[in-house]
């Protein structure tokens, strides 16, 4: 079975990361923005995958592991602090908050 | 399994620009459940049996859940967000300018640097036990760290979304 070569996961990985980049820094929604991030670290995390096998080592796949108990709470504190700013705001554009006080 | 990569990377970067384009956020969310589950057939096809178990449970299960919640939560009879002109809608020249050019230095580095690919791998490469024994012998300090990571955000969640008043 012909193997992919890990060249061509590497730059699938940087267009997804692109992606998502762009979009974190184009759009102002800031659930779409968090999306985003969340692009950005899946294509992380196909890298890691990538080198596993490409070493034969299970350090990567151990790592990306790590990297999606981080991304799940990432998203919970930042989803956590959307709803909080909501409330008070009525309004959840990133362009109108400037202050992060508690 | 060449022609299963080419499927998936075409499914993934047309989701991903879906998902980055999209008006609505729910559409967004669709997007990414699509784009999730076409990663975790990229991690079979990389041997990773286990990690795109992961895949589908934690990001399409939790995660996107989580977003689902806090869309219905929060646009319930509002106007869409976006409408208007940001104040920083200059910068959209400029991300997409740096973006172009992030990709075409990564992708020539990653042509210089990594042309060749190793020996096909193990036979038991990313199986469970082999994933298992990873986690819990070598990396078993990492693993508990990761415990301590998802206590704290715990704790923190239910410290920002539990209290009644809030001063901006």
């Amino acid at each position: 079975m012909p193997q992919v070569p890990l060249a061509d996961y590497l730059i699938l990985a940087t267009v997804l990361f692109v992606i998502g980049l762009v979009g974190f820094l184009v759009r102002r929604n800031p659930i779409t923005m968090l999306m985003a991030i969340e692009l950005m670290w899946n294509a992380g995390n196909l890298v890691f995958a990538a080198f596993a096998r490409n070493f034969g080592d299970m350090t990567g796949q151990v790592f990306v592991f790590i990297v999606i108990t981080v991304a799940a709470a990432e998203a919970a504190i930042s989803l956590a602090i959307v709803v909080m700013v909501f409330r008070h705001r009525e309004d959840v554009d990133v362009d109108d908050i400037s202050v992060m006080r508690g | 399994m060449v022609v299963l990569f080419w499927v998936c990377a075409i499914v993934l970067v047309g989701t991903a620009i879906a998902v980055v384009g999209s008006r609505q956020p729910v559409h967004s969310v669709v997007g990414l459940i699509v784009n999730f589950s076409a990663l975790a057939v990229l991690f079979l096809t990389l041997s990773a049996e286990f990690l795109a178990m992961m895949q589908i449970i934690i990001y399409a299960g939790a995660i996107l859940v989580l977003f689902l919640f806090v869309i219905a939560l929060l646009t319930v009879g509002n106007q869409p967000i976006e409408t208007g002109e940001g104040r920083l809608a200059h910068q959209t020249v400029p991300a997409i300018a740096a973006g172009v050019a992030a990709l075409g230095l990564i992708a020539f580095g990653v042509r210089t640097a990594w042309s060749q690919s190793a020996a096909s791998p193990p036979a038991d490469l990313g199986t469970v036990p082999a994933f298992g024994t990873a986690l819990l012998t070598t990396h078993v300090f990492a693993f508990e760290a990761t415990a301590f990571v998802l206590l704290v955000a715990i704790i923190g969640v239910v410290l920002m979304a539990g209290r009644k008043e809030i001063r901006f």
